[in-house]
């Protein structure tokens, strides 16, 4: 395209990519969700290139919690919306499939009853009538959805209504999830209280434990993770996108430009809710448990120092920033599990005093650097005018 | 004598006690450009923002003519998008653009279509769409930085992206606010040819500071003075400026 010798540029962007970049999403999609999991069956697990299926399943538990990243990104980065509530809806999607779950364990539980443990404890008499359509996985996939989107709908119609922004909105979105957290800790919630759902055994006939289950579990993680990026991506080409982010820069004159911008900011904010909705039901059966902890703000503020670190307003930093994160995590709370939380602190201020753009303006910080080196002039105005 | 287009009748709007507009009257007639002068806090943007949907008045009806008809849709139900899609597009007074979009897509963002969610998800630049852009941009002289970075504008060059996108938007009515703030000399006159040949198609009112600015694009019309929320008076320039209550207005609080 950009071949033809002229230097014009395009008026309107490619809505997906270009042929060099479809070739940087398919292969590396390639590699995780197939090259990957056939080494993983079929090499012997001495070999070097062998991925074990704790590596994969890592891995699988990553690829939702960039996930969930992608959606704090389009919020804040695209949006302008911080919302410190995400976790909250990943969690609820992991509920709502864990109620599955569950209810498949049949009486294969400690008590030997039809009803999970936790109720057989508490004394139930009978499985309360609202979980009876969590017997069809259809209907739990679908739940999965509907019950971040249902929440997301009312809490977003209120707030964006009222015009509620900024700080103000961030600390609602808090306030949501704390108040969700807490009553999901309560025993006669009855959602299990603060040991919420565990001892999963098996999913659409399927043992849980077993490496094709779990292997299974990783590739389902992985191909979320691409459609959904694929998703935000044609969302944030689309004229849809560049009103997500003139919200963002003024939203005074997007709305005297006669856009509904309450009804845009609400599109995308329960549109993000439903789909990390989904990354926490695939979360669930891949790390076995799901409780109220899950929920509470630091989770999301978690999430959001990972879109920082990876680089905010992209669509590539908050999956780098998810897997750098919590890969440190998995080194740090093992090397130092007290320091953890001094770490997380301190890589988030060094991202913001002196990475603004986070990991992924790495290389362009490199190059400008180098440029900077190589001629000692200082770079021409024509630089800024073409991005 | 046609209807008018626009009209505010007996309106008031108080802050804390203060009354930024009272007792207003405006009438502008279609195809009319109106130049609107008055000291600071006179309640120039108050009036815009009455009109505009951003505040209600206490009392008092302002009407919108969507036809050749008397004034009949009542703007003070109505909230900022929804009087922009009847046809009444606003300029700021500081320049408001989308910094960290290109000047084209500025455009493309106002141009006049459908406002949804779903049209924005699906919205595809046709021919016709692509003439109007580069129409607009050779009028606001922004041709050759269509890939510019709004930010990287000057005062001036924002100063006619905005006035490109109200364009854009097809308004039947347009407010403009102090267009010639931070413009040169020469950048202030082609600004005041350019609203003098939009008016007739569209009608305009001009809220300005700059004398000379004002002079020349009420040659054929109207300049109304507001004081205090009011409008102190009322016809061409010549006979404004020569009028005595305006004088001790203007050198009462110094010029400006």
């Amino acid at each position: 395209m950009s071949s033809t010798a002229s230097s014009r540029v395009p008026d309107v962007e490619p809505r997906f990519f270009t042929r060099a970049q479809w070739a940087s999403f398919i292969i590396p999609t390639l590699i995780l969700a197939v090259l990957l999991p056939v080494f993983n069956a079929v090499l012997p697990p001495d070999h070097l290139l062998h991925p074990s299926t704790f590596t994969l399943n890592l891995y699988g538990k990553y690829a939702t919690y960039a996930v969930l990243a992608l959606g704090v990104d389009l919020l804040w980065g695209y949006l302008g919306i911080l919302s410190l509530g995400q976790s909250l809806f990943f969690a609820l999607g992991g509920y709502a499939f864990g109620m599955h779950l569950l209810l498949m364990i049949g009486k294969d539980g400690q008590y030997k009853s039809d009803l999970p443990d936790y109720m057989v404890f508490l004394g139930y008499k009978a499985l309360p009538a609202h979980w009876e359509p969590f017997y069809s996985f259809g209907f739990a996939a679908f739940a999965v959805m509907a019950v971040p989107a249902l929440l997301a709908f009312v809490f977003g119609w209120l707030a964006f209504r009222s015009r509620i922004k900024g700080v103000y909105l961030s600390i609602l979105t808090q306030a949501l999830t704390y108040a969700a957290a807490l009553l999901f800790f309560r025993n006669d919630f009855g959602f299990g209280g603060n040991n919420g759902f565990t001892d999963f055994k098996r999913v659409l006939g399927a043992d849980l434990n077993s490496v094709e289950t779990r292997r299974s579990l990783y590739i389902a993680s992985v191909l979320l993770l691409a459609g959904v990026f694929l998703l935000y991506r044609w969302l944030t080409r689309a004229k849809f996108g560049h009103l997500m982010q003139a919200i963002r820069d003024g939203e005074n004159r997007v709305l005297f430009s006669g856009y509904a911008t309450a009804r845009y900011k609400l599109f995308v904010f329960v549109l993000v809710a439903a789909i990390t909705g989904v990354a926490g039901a695939l979360y669930v059966p891949q790390v076995g448990i799901i409780n109220p902890s899950e929920m509470t703000a630091e989770k999301s503020i978690e999430a959001v120092v990972w879109v920082a670190v990876g680089g905010r307003g992209t669509l590539l930093g908050p999956i780098l920033g998810a897997l750098f994160v919590n890969a440190l995590k998995s080194w740090a709370t093992r090397a130092a599990p007290e320091l953890w939380l001094y770490f997380l602190g301190g890589l988030f201020v060094t991202v913001v005093l002196f990475l603004p753009g986070g990991l992924i303006s790495l290389p362009a910080k490199f190059r400008s650097i180098w440029a900077k080196f190589r001629s000692k002039a200082p770079a021409s105005d024509s630089s800024a005018i073409g991005h | 004598m046609s209807h008018p287009i626009l009209q505010a009748e007996d309106v008031t709007k108080t802050f804390d006690g203060f009354r930024a507009i009272n007792a207003l009257n405006f009438y502008l007639f279609p195809g009319e450009l109106r130049t609107v002068i008055g000291p600071n806090g006179a309640g120039k943007s108050t009036f815009f923002d009455l009109l505009t949907g951003r505040a209600k008045p206490d009392k008092g009806s302002v009407r919108f003519a969507s036809a050749d008809e008397a004034p009949s849709i009542d703007l003070t139900a109505l909230n900022e998008y929804e009087i922009q899609r009847l046809g009444i597009g606003r300029k700021f007074q500081t320049p408001s653009v989308f910094a960290e979009h290109t000047v084209f897509t500025n455009l493309v963002l106002s141009l006049n279509g459908p406002r949804g969610v779903f049209a924005s998800l699906f919205h595809r630049l046709d021919s016709t769409a692509r003439d109007r852009l580069d129409a607009l941009l050779k009028l606001v002289r922004l041709d050759d930085k269509r890939h510019w970075k709004a930010g990287l504008l000057s005062h001036g060059e924002k100063q006619w992206l905005e006035i490109g996108m109200l364009l854009a938007s097809e308004p039947r009515v347009l407010l403009v606010d102090e267009p010639a703030a931070g413009m040169t000399d020469e950048e202030t006159h082609r600004t005041g040819e350019l609203l003098l040949s939009l008016a007739g198609k569209h009608s305009i009112v001009v809220v300005e500071h700059d004398m000379s600015f004002v002079k020349q694009i009420s040659i054929n019309g109207q300049v109304t003075v507001l004081h205090q929320g009011s409008v102190l008076c009322e016809g061409k320039f010549d006979d404004v400026q020569s009028n005595q209550k305006v004088r001790e207005v203007y050198l009462g609080r110094g010029k400006h």
